[in-house]
C-alpha cells in the first residue's frame, strides 16, 4: 500500500462526514504521517451537497485533493458520489453508502433521482464497493453508526493496521464504543 | 492520541490554532462576531482558562472592546469574517492612529469564493488603507506561531496587528507544534495617555506622524523577519507568493525557487528585488486582487501575476498549473444530475413565515443568516440580501421611492442576531422618518447560520454565563413602533393574518415571528411525534410538499399506478413525509386542505 493518498469524503450535510474523517485522520496520523483535512463549515451544512478533503503522506503541502487525483471517494450518499466524479482517476476506489436523499427539485417532483447513477462511474472502470450503510449499521445495533461501516470499507486500503484504527476508536468514541467497532469490522468485511 | 502527542503536536484546525496560540500568547480578552470562517476561534478560546471572551453584538463594537482593553494594558484578539472588517472599519482607522498598550491582532478571516458569503473582499487591501501590518500564514501550524509574532510586533511597533485567514486555512486542520502560556510585557493598568489616545485633531496629526514613522521602522523589520523566507530550488521561474497559495505553489512547483512572504503589509521590498534578481521569470500567485503583483510592479520590480493566475475564486494547485501551462491530465467530465443546494431544516420555523410571505405581491428585502434560504425554490420569497442589517434600510428607501403607492408593498426581514448587530439603527430611521413599512423579526433565539452562538437576546453569553435577554417587543416600542405583533410560524393561519393587517397599514410596524431553532440542544432534546401522509387521502396538489420541508417528498405516479391506488388516473403524485427527519413543526398539517395528514405513531 502506498503510504500517500488522497481520501475525499462526500454526502449531505448533518450526515456525519466530519466525524468519519476526523477518524481516519487520527488512524494516518498514529502511523506517524503527515496529514491535512480541508472541511466546509458554514451555510452549505444545511443540507446541502458537502465535502471534505483528506491528504496524507510523508509531508502534505496543499490541503485540498486536485480534480483527478482522489484515490478514494466515500461517499454517504449515491448521487453525491456521482457529483464528485471530476476529483476521481481510473484506478480510484468508491465506497458508496446506496441510502438515497432526495434534493429538493427531486422532493418537490420537479426533477427525478436519476437511476443506475453507479454506471457513471464503473463504466469509466473506476471500482464501486456499495454498501447498505444504514442497514449493516442497524443489524450492528446502532443505525447511527453508518459513518463507521464506511470507513471500516475504507480502512482495508489504507497503511494502516486495524488494531490502529479500533485504538482510535476506544479514544475518540464516548458512547455506544461496541456498536461502533461491530459496524466497523462489519465494513471491512465488504472490502476485504 | 500518544504518538502524536509524543511529538509535542497538536491535530488543529486553523481556527483552533488560532485561538491556543492566543492563549500561548497570554491574551486576557477577546471579542467578536460569529462569521464564517472564524467563528470557531472565539468558540475554542472560551474554552480555555483564564480568557475572558465575549460575543460582541457586532464587529465596531467586538473592536472598540480590544481597544479599551489594550488601553488597559491587555494583550487582546478580535475577530471577525472579512464583511466584519467593514463593520470595524470605523474604529480601526483610528486604532491604527492610537496604537496600543498590550498588544491587539484583529482576525480577518476571508472567504474565497464565497463559501459562505455574500462577496469575496480581498481584506489585504486594509492593511495598506489603513497603514497597519499584515500577516498572513499558510495552514495552522503557522497560524499559532504567527499569531504569538504578531503580538509582539504590535507591542514593538505600537500597533495594532491584523492576521489574515482564509478559508482553507480556518477550517483546514493539520499538525500543530503547541507550547506554553507566556504574559505579555505590559501590566494591565489605568494609565491615561491623552495625546495618544484622544483622537482630536491636534492628536492625531501628531500620531499621523507617528504612523509615517513606524510604517519606516516597520518596513525595515519586515526586510529580516525569519517567516518572509526563500525556499531555494530550480531558478528557471521564481515564484512569490503568500498565505494557502504557498502550498498550492510548493505542491504544484515543488522544485522551484520560491519566496514565500509571511508579512503582507509592509513588503520586504529588497528582499523581493534581490530574489527577482537571481531569478529569470518572477510569477505572482496570490488569491483574488492583484495585491502583492501591484505594489512589486509599483516598486518597480518585473513580474507577472493575473496575467496568468485568476483574479476570481480560489485557487488550488490544479489551477495554477493549469495556469502556467503545466500539464494536469484528462479529468473526468460532470455528470448532469440535480443540484443539492442548502435548505432549511426540517421544522424550521422560517419557512412557515417565508411560506405566507410569499403569497403577497411585496419586495422582500432580505438579510444575512440562515433565513436568506427563503430565496431558494420552491419557496422563493426573498427579493434582496447586501449585507448585515441591509434589509431594514433597504425597505426604507424603496417605500420612499415608492411614494403613495408604497403602502402594502416593502417588508423587511432580519433575524434576531442580525437585528441587534445592525438592524436597529435601521428601525429607528424607519421611525423617524415616517416610513409604511413593515420589519419581520424572525427571532429563533440564537444565530443559527455560524452553529447556535448565543447573542444578546438568547439569555446567555460565550462563556455560558445566564445573561440579560433583550426583549426585542419593547426595544422597538420604546424605539417608536406603535405596531408590535408576536407570531408563531407554524401557525400558518394566524401568522397569515398579522402579516395581511401589518403590511397593509400604512405606518411602521414589527412583527417578531418568534420559535426557537430546532438545531438548539433543548430542541433536540424534545420528544417528537413525527407526521405521516394518509395516501388514501391525498390528491396530489403539492401544497405541502411546496413548502420545501427536507422531510416531504413526492412520490410520482403513473396513470395505472394511481388507478390501483384507487386515484383519479390524472393524479401524477402523492406526498411523503420521512418519519426519521420530520421534526412535527406541523405546518404540513396546517396547508394541507385534504386531511392527510396526521400524527403518527409513537414518539421519537
Amino acid at each position: 500500500m502506498k503510504p500517500s493518498g488522497n481520501i475525499l469524503f462526500c454526502g449531505v450535510g448533518g450526515q456525519g462526514i466530519l466525524l468519519a474523517s476526523e477518524i481516519t485522520a487520527f488512524a494516518l496520523l498514529e502511523c506517524g504521517l503527515d496529514a491535512k483535512k480541508s472541511e466546509v463549515h458554514g451555510m452549505a451544512q444545511r443540507g446541502g451537497s458537502v465535502v471534505a478533503h483528506l491528504r496524507f503522506g510523508k509531508k502534505v503541502f496543499s490541503p485540498l485533493i486536485d480534480p483527478g487525483q482522489a484515490d478514494f471517494l466515500v461517499a454517504f450518499e449515491t448521487m453525491e458520489a456521482v457529483r464528485y466524479l471530476p476529483f476521481l482517476h481510473q484506478a480510484s476506489r468508491v465506497i458508496v453508502n446506496t441510502h438515497q436523499i432526495a434534493p429538493p427539485a427531486v422532493a418537490t417532483g420537479k426533477m427525478i433521482y436519476p437511476a443506475d447513477l453507479l454506471s457513471h462511474l464503473t463504466s469509466r472502470g473506476i471500482a464501486v464497493y456499495p454498501l447498505d450503510g444504514f442497514g449493516i449499521a442497524r443489524a450492528a445495533g446502532e443505525i447511527r453508526t453508518a459513518n463507521l461501516v464506511l470507513v471500516g470499507a475504507l480502512s482495508t486500503f489504507l497503511p494502516v493496521e486495524e488494531e490502529v484504527f479500533l485504538e482510535v476508536l476506544k479514544k475518540r468514541i464516548p458512547r455506544k464504543l461496541e456498536e461502533n467497532i461491530a459496524a466497523f469490522k462489519e465494513g471491512r468485511k465488504i472490502t476485504a | 492520541m500518544t504518538k502524536v502527542s509524543s511529538k509535542n503536536k497538536q491535530w488543529l484546525s486553523g481556527n483552533e490554532a488560532i485561538a491556543r496560540g492566543a492563549w500561548e500568547a497570554g491574551v486576557t480578552v477577546a471579542s467578536g462576531y460569529p462569521g464564517t470562517p472564524s467563528t470557531e476561534i472565539l468558540e475554542n478560546l472560551s474554552s480555555y482558562k483564564d480568557v475572558y471572551t465575549e460575543w460582541a453584538p457586532n464587529e465596531k463594537v467586538a473592536l472598540e472592546v480590544g481597544m479599551g482593553a489594550s488601553f488597559a494594558g491587555a494583550r487582546v484578539l478580535v475577530t471577525m469574517k472579512h464583511v466584519g472588517l467593514n463593520v470595524a472599519a470605523d474604529p480601526l482607522f483610528t486604532a491604527s492612529y492610537t496604537g496600543v498598550r498590550g498588544g491587539i491582532v484583529i482576525i480577518t478571516a476571508d472567504d474565497p469564493e464565497m463559501h459562505s458569503s455574500q462577496n469575496e473582499q480581498d481584506n489585504r487591501h486594509y492593511a495598506c488603507a489603513a497603514k497597519l501590518p499584515m500577516l498572513e500564514p499558510s495552514d495552522p501550524a503557522e497560524a499559532l506561531a504567527m499569531l504569538k509574532q504578531a503580538f509582539a510586533i504590535s507591542e514593538e511597533f505600537d500597533t495594532p496587528v491584523l492576521l489574515r485567514t482564509t478559508t482553507r486555512v480556518a477550517h483546514v486542520k493539520g499538525l500543530v507544534a503547541t507550547g506554553k502560556r507566556k504574559m505579555g510585557p505590559v501590566p494591565v493598568a489605568v494609565e491615561k495617555a491623552p495625546a495618544k489616545f484622544v483622537m482630536l485633531p491636534a492628536n492625531a496629526r501628531m500620531r499621523r506622524r507617528a504612523i509615517a514613522e513606524r510604517m519606516v521602522r516597520l518596513a525595515a523589520f519586515v526586510e529580516t523577519f525569519a517567516a518572509n523566507r526563500i525556499d531555494q530550488g530550480d531558478r528557471k521561474i521564481g515564484f512569490i507568493t503568500g498565505g494557502i497559495s504557498y502550498l498550492y505553489v510548493k505542491e504544484a512547483f515543488p522544485k522551484a525557487v520560491v519566496l514565500k512572504i509571511a508579512t503582507t503589509w509592509p513588503l520586504p521590498v529588497n528582499l523581493i528585488r534581490d530574489f527577482a534578481s537571481q531569478v529569470d521569470e518572477v510569477i505572482i500567485v496570490e488569491e483574488l486582487d492583484p495585491f502583492l503583483e501591484t505594489h512589486i510592479k509599483a516598486a518597480g520590480i518585473a513580474c507577472t501575476g493575473k496575467a496568468k493566475i485568476p483574479a476570481m475564486g480560489e485557487l488550488n494547485p490544479f489551477i495554477v498549473k493549469k495556469a502556467l501551462g503545466q500539464p494536469t491530465g484528462e479529468i473526468f467530465a460532470p455528470v448532469d444530475i440535480p443540484p443539492r443546494p442548502p435548505n432549511m431544516c426540517p421544522g424550521c420555523p422560517h419557512r412557515g413565515l417565508f411560506y405566507n410571505l410569499g403569497k403577497y405581491d411585496v419586495f422582500i428585502a432580505g438579510d444575512i443568516g440562515c433565513y436568506t434560504l427563503g430565496f431558494l425554490p420552491p419557496l422563493s420569497a426573498m427579493d434582496s440580501c447586501v449585507c448585515m442589517g441591509a434589509s431594514i434600510g433597504v425597505a426604507h428607501g424603496m417605500d420612499k421611492a415608492l411614494g403613495e403607492a408604497a403602502r402594502g408593498r416593502t417588508v423587511a426581514v432580519i433575524g434576531d442576531s442580525t437585528f441587534i448587530h445592525s438592524g436597529i439603527t435601521g428601525l429607528i430611521n424607519m421611525v423617524y422618518n415616517k416610513s409604511m413599512s413593515t420589519v419581520i423579526i424572525l427571532d429563533n433565539r440564537t444565530t443559527a447560520m455560524t452553529g447556535h452562538q448565543a447573542n444578546p437576546a438568547s439569555g446567555s453569553t460565550l462563556m455560558g454565563e445566564p445573561a440579560n435577554a433583550i426583549d426585542l417587543a419593547e426595544l422597538c416600542r420604546a424605539i417608536g413602533v406603535k405596531h408590535v405583533r408576536t407570531v408563531n410560524p407554524h401557525d400558518i393561519k394566524a401568522c397569515k393574518k398579522v402579516l395581511t393587517e401589518e403590511i397593509d397599514r400604512p405606518e411602521p410596524s414589527v412583527i417578531i415571528s418568534q420559535a426557537p431553532c430546532v438545531l438548539l440542544p433543548e430542541e433536540r432534546k424534545r420528544p417528537k411525534t413525527p407526521l405521516s401522509i394518509f395516501v388514501d387521502n391525498c390528491t396530489g396538489c403539492g401544497t405541502c410538499v411546496h413548502l420545501g420541508c427536507p422531510a416531504m417528498s413526492w412520490v410520482p405516479l403513473t396513470p395505472a399506478e394511481a388507478k390501483k391506488l384507487g386515484k383519479k388516473e390524472k393524479q401524477k403524485g402523492y406526498a411523503r413525509i420521512s418519519a426519521e427527519m420530520c421534526n412535527d413543526c406541523g405546518q404540513c398539517l396546517a396547508v394541507c386542505k385534504f386531511k392527510a395528514i396526521g400524527k403518527a405513531e409513537g414518539t421519537k
